[in-house]
C-alpha cells in the first residue's frame, strides 16, 4: 500500500485520539485549576498528581444505569447525544493542526497534518456548529421535563444570537485572509512585520478577535453564559434526565467543542502553528499545542472566575452590543481591504 | 449510485414529514431532506450551495421551527376527525390549496420538459461561477444586482411586517 495514504489514515486516526485525550485532560485540568483558583488540592488520590481521575470518572460514569423517563420521546432522547457528540467531532475534521511532516524523512512527500482540507472550510465548520444546536435542543424537548426543556429552549435562543457576531468575526478574517479555507489562512500568517511582530490576524483585528471569543464562550454554553445548565435556576438543564453514557457523550461534547472554538481561534487570530520563533522541526507542533492550550486554560479561568449573567442581560448584550460591533468591525474591515488591500 | 442514495434519502424524508403525527419528528425528518439535498449540490460540484443549504436551512431557519414547535408545545397534533382523509372537499382553503398545487405540478412538468429537450448552453462556464465562490459573489453583485436588491427589500419588508404585527404599540 501507498506509504502516503497510511500516512493520512494515521494523522485523521490519530486526530480523532487526540482529540478524545485532549478532552480527558480538560477534565482533570477543569479540576485542578478551579482547585487552585479556590485554594483547594483538587483530585490528588488517583494516580501520581491526580493524573489518573479522567479514567476513574469515566469507568464510574460508564459503570452507571442508563436511565430513561417513562414520558421521554424514545427515539429522540437516544439520538440527541449522538448528535451531539458527532458534530464536536465532526467540526474538528475542516481545522489544520500543523503545516506538513515527511516524518523525518520517512514519507517520499509530505503529508499535510489536517483530516480535510475543503476548500469551504470555514462555512462547513459553521454548518457543523449549527447542527450540533439540534442535540441540545431534542435533549431538552424529548426528556418531557421542565428543566430540561426550559434549557433546551434557552441554549438554542443562546446559540442563534450569538452565532451571528461569531459569523460575523470569521467574516471579518475572512477578508484578510482572501480565502474560505483554514490552511490558506494560517498560512498567510507567517513571518513577522518590523521584523519581531508576528504576521498574526490578532494584530490587525483585535475587536474581532475578543468578539469571536465572546461569542465561542456563548456558542460553547461554558460560564459566564452557561444558562442552558444553570444549576440554580434548573437543576442541570439540558441533560437534567441522562445519566451513565448518554450524560457522558453531552460532557465529551462540551469539552471538544472547547477544543474546536480554541483551535478555530489560534487558526485564524493567533498564527496557527507559526510561532514568534521557529522551532525545530520535531517539536514544530507544539506552538499550535501551546496556543490551544493558552485559549483553553483561558476558558477554566474564566468559568471559576466571574459569576453567571443573567439570562436576559446575555440577550441583551448578544443583539444590542456585540452584534453591532461585529457588524462595524466587518465594515471597517472591508474598507480597509478596499483602501489598502 | 450516490445519487440516488441521497435522492432516495431527501424523497422518503419528505414523504415522512407529511406522514408524522408529531410535528417535532416532522420538523427533523425535514432537517434530513435538506442534508440530502446537500448532498446532492456537492455532487453537481458546489461546495459552496451545499455548505449555504446547510447553514441557511438546516441550521437556521429550522432551529427556529423547532423553537416554534417548542413553544406552542404541540406535542401531538389535534385532528378534529379521526379519520385521516378530510371528508369536506368543499371548504375554501382547500379548494384554494388545490388550485396551487395544480399549478405547481404543471409549473414543474413544464419546467422539466423544457429542460429536457434543450440542451445546456456554456455549462462549463455556469460550473465555474457554481464553484468559486468569488465567482458567485461577483455574479450576485453585478449581473444579478437587480433580483439580490429586490430580495433584500423583500425580506425587510417581512421583518418590518414582522415586528409590526409582533408589537401592536411600538
Amino acid at each position: 500500500m501507498d506509504p502516503v495514504l497510511i500516512a493520512q489514515i494515521g494523522v485523521i486516526l490519530f486526530t480523532f485520539v487526540m482529540l478524545l485525550t485532549s478532552a480527558a485532560i480538560l477534565v482533570l485540568m477543569e479540576r485542578k485549576v478551579a482547585a487552585f483558583l479556590q485554594q483547594r488540592l483538587g483530585p490528588n488520590r488517583v494516580g501520581p498528581w491526580g493524573t489518573l481521575q479522567p479514567v476513574a470518572d469515566i469507568v464510574k460514569l460508564l459503570f452507571k444505569e442508563e436511565l430513561r423517563p417513562g414520558a421521554a420521546d424514545a427515539i429522540l432522547f437516544t439520538l440527541a447525544p449522538i448528535l451531539s457528540v458527532t458534530a464536536a467531532f465532526a467540526a474538528f475534521a475542516v481545522v489544520p493542526w500543523g503545516g506538513t511532516t515527511t516524518l523525518w524523512g520517512l514519507l517520499p512527500e509530505p503529508v499535510p497534518l489536517r483530516v480535510a482540507d475543503v476548500n469551504v472550510g470555514i462555512l462547513v465548520l459553521f454548518a457543523i456548529t449549527s447542527m450540533g444546536i439540534y442535540g441540545i435542543v431534542l435533549a431538552g424537548w424529548s426528556s418531557n421535563s421542565k428543566y430540561s426543556l426550559l434549557g433546551g429552549l434557552r441554549s438554542s435562543a443562546q446559540m442563534i444570537s450569538y452565532e451571528l457576531s461569531y459569523g460575523l468575526a470569521l467574516g471579518a478574517v475572512l477578508l484578510l485572509g482572501n480565502s474560505l479555507s483554514l490552511t490558506d489562512v494560517v498560512n498567510q500568517q507567517a513571518g513577522h512585520w518590523f521584523g519581531f511582530v508576528p504576521r498574526w490576524f490578532v494584530v490587525l483585528q483585535p475587536v474581532g478577535f475578543l468578539v469571536f471569543m465572546i461569542a465561542g464562550v456563548a456558542e460553547t454554553n461554558r460560564a459566564p453564559f452557561d444558562f442552558p445548565e444553570a444549576e440554580q435556576e434548573l437543576v442541570a438543564g439540558y441533560h437534567t434526565e441522562y445519566s451513565s453514557f448518554s450524560f457522558a457523550c453531552f460532557f465529551l461534547a462540551e469539552y471538544v467543542n472547547m477544543v474546536v472554538v480554541s483551535a478555530v481561534a489560534v487558526n485564524l487570530y493567533l498564527g496557527g502553528w507559526h510561532g514568534p520563533f521557529p522551532l525545530p522541526e520535531a517539536v514544530g507542533g507544539l506552538w499550535w499545542v501551546a496556543k490551544v492550550f493558552a485559549l483553553l486554560f483561558f476558558y477554566i479561568w474564566m468559568r471559576w472566575t466571574l459569576p453567571r449573567y443573567r439570562y436576559d442581560q446575555l440577550m441583551h448584550f448578544g443583539w444590542k452590543y456585540l452584534l453591532p460591533v461585529a457588524v462595524l468591525n466587518l465594515l471597517a474591515t472591508a474598507a480597509a481591504v478596499l483602501y489598502w488591500g | 449510485m450516490l445519487f440516488y442514495v441521497l435522492a432516495g434519502v431527501a424523497i422518503a424524508a419528505s414523504l415522512l414529514v407529511v406522514g408524522q403525527r408529531n410535528p417535532m419528528h416532522s420538523v427533523l425528518l425535514l432537517i434530513v431532506s435538506f442534508i440530502g439535498l446537500a448532498g446532492l449540490y456537492v455532487l453537481l460540484d458546489s461546495p459552496f450551495a451545499a455548505v449555504t443549504q446547510i447553514i441557511v436551512y438546516g441550521g437556521a431557519i429550522m432551529v427556529l421551527f423547532l423553537f416554534v414547535v417548542m413553544l406552542l408545545n404541540a406535542t401531538q397534533e389535534e385532528m378534529p376527525a379521526r379519520t385521516t382523509i378530510p371528508v369536506k372537499i368543499g371548504g375554501r382553503p382547500l379548494r384554494v390549496g388545490a388550485i396551487l398545487a395544480a399549478v405547481f405540478l404543471a409549473e414543474i412538468v413544464w419546467a422539466l420538459t423544457r429542460v429536457a429537450r434543450a440542451p445546456i448552453a456554456g455549462g462549463e462556464a455556469v460550473a465555474a461561477t457554481v464553484q468559486s465562490v468569488r465567482q458567485i459573489g461577483i455574479a450576485i453583485f453585478t449581473t444579478h444586482a437587480f433580483a439580490f436588491e429586490v430580495t433584500s427589500i423583500l425580506i425587510l419588508v417581512a421583518m418590518v411586517g414582522a415586528v409590526a404585527l409582533a408589537k401592536r404599540n411600538l
